[in-house]
């Protein structure tokens, strides 16, 4: 019984994709895993668009066509006037079905030796000397402490385990979105397409997404920056607004509600006996908010580096650091660049969208080059030059 | 004081993730303010996707830059 084990060698508190890769990877590195999930189910809620793109999930595992709802091959994205500009994908994406996903993720893991048991509620680190070593919590009522040489904290952007530690994951409210997505049926639409509202009335600071599941089903969805939040309009009046002009017959199977960090990610992610994977290290992508794969790849870095460093040396915070230095290595460079993107994509209202969509428009869609489409946006909005190149240089 | 409306929860924890004193407790289907740490500076409120927290009487005059 794993309340029973003495210790392990890492505790994974959340089993979302990233801390159910870390699982997989450190028992597979050899290493023994706990992994504690606080609902009572892996993959549920489901909070999440569930969007991802082909090349992102194989970088960790083969995509089984039971987690696929669709298969994308487009992008349309709407201007705050209803301007539409339609292109194809350089890759295909799809929209999973994350209930399916999540489940099996765990499985992996467990096929690889970790031990996955839900319900069970973390509420504190054990700590040691500054170091911790261990969680305490509750397991369908009952409590429990347990110790690891490793605490992985993958509890999601309501991170609490990396506080604990001392880490600095408090979000700020201009890096979180505030967001509500519905699973409607009942509707039409383009299977093949990603819809993207990109206006300050729909969803200021942040966009509104439609991801078809199916001919008649679809994921809608929206983010709103916590920096608009604060004018007083929830996420929720905005999707309600949207779906009663735009899908007024559509019935709802599932609502989910959740922040999405849109952050720097954070600056310490390990400490002694402690690492930071998923949402809780921020590692969601700041521009588009999309976080699985993100999460994925923090995860299998992490572990990588967990085993590397109990196989030499112990958890210390300098060994574990290796994991840091992957993690900006691989993705932390581009991480920087979505974030500054999206600080700048802050300043545009919706007479800047549409200006730059009807700009956009005017190009033949065969003929639409990344440079032309930017040269055509930046005629309209010469201001946007300097954020760009503030972008690309790193500024 | 921060107010949690009865049964509108759905307990995704974007309100955990801006507490700068970490006085609120997210479980699978539970809520709880510690009203003895809380600053009342009123950012879980603006983040709450659905309105569930509010603000009824401010005590507390800390302002937390966003």
């Amino acid at each position: 019984m794993w309340k029973d084990q003495k210790e392990f060698d890492c505790i994974v508190v959340g089993g979302g994709p990233a801390g159910s890769t870390f699982a997989r990877i450190a028992a597979l590195g050899g290493l023994s895993v706990l992994l504690l999930e606080k609902d009572r189910d892996i993959g549920m809620p489901v909070r999440c668009g569930e969007a991802i793109s082909d090349a992102g999930i194989r970088l960790f595992v083969d995509p089984d066509p039971r987690w696929l709802a669709s298969t994308i091959d487009r992008i349309r994205l709407i201007a705050p006037d209803d301007t539409e500009i339609e292109f194809d994908m350089l890759e295909k994406g799809y929209i999973l079905d994350r209930r399916i996903f999540d489940y099996d993720l765990a499985q992996y893991a467990a096929n690889e030796g970790a031990i996955i048991v839900t319900k069970a509620y973390v509420d504190g680190l054990i700590i040691d000397n500054d170091n911790v070593v261990g969680v305490t919590g509750t397991h369908i009522g009952d409590r429990f402490d347990i110790r690891a040489k490793i605490i992985v904290g993958a509890d999601g952007v309501e991170s609490r385990v990396g506080r604990w530690a001392g880490l600095k994951t408090v979000l700020k409210l201009k890096d979180i979105e505030s967001g509500i997505q519905k699973t409607v049926t009942g509707i039409k639409c383009q299977e093949n397409m990603f819809d993207f509202y990109i206006s300050r009335k729909r969803a200021p600071g942040g966009y509104l997404w439609v991801f078809p599941k199916g001919k008649n089903k679809a994921n809608i969805g929206l983010g709103i920056s916590g920096y608009f939040a604060k004018d007083g309009k929830s996420s929720r009046k905005y999707l309600d607004e949207f779906l009663e002009e735009k899908y007024p017959q559509a019935s709802v199977l599932t609502t989910v509600v959740g922040g999405i960090p849109v952050a720097k990610t954070v600056k310490q992610l390990v400490g002694d006996g402690i690492m930071l994977v998923g949402d809780a290290a921020h590692a969601c992508n700041p521009l588009t908010g999309g976080g699985i794969t993100p999460g994925m790849r923090s995860g299998l870095l992490a572990a990588e580096a967990a085993v590397k460093a109990l196989h030499n040396g112990g958890p210390t915070k300098k060994n574990l650091q290796t994991y840091e230095k992957s993690w900006h290595k691989i993705g932390g460079k581009n991480h920087e660049r979505y974030y500054r993107i999206k600080e700048s994509l802050y300043k545009l209202d919706d007479i800047d969208f549409n200006t730059i969509a009807h700009a956009v428009a005017s190009i033949p869609e065969d003929s639409r080059t990344l440079m032309k489409l930017f040269s055509a946006a930046v005629r309209k909005k010469p201001s946007l030059i300097f954020d760009v190149a503030r972008v690309f240089a790193g500024v | 004081m921060i107010e949690i409306a009865d049964n509108k929860c759905d307990f995704c924890g974007c309100c955990v993730g801006v507490c700068p004193v970490d006085c609120i407790e997210v479980k699978e289907a539970d809520i709880m303010i510690d009203h003895d740490i809380c600053i009342d500076c009123d950012l879980c409120v603006y983040v709450c996707p659905i309105d569930v927290l509010s603000q009824i009487d401010k005590k507390n005059s800390h302002t937390i830059a966003a």
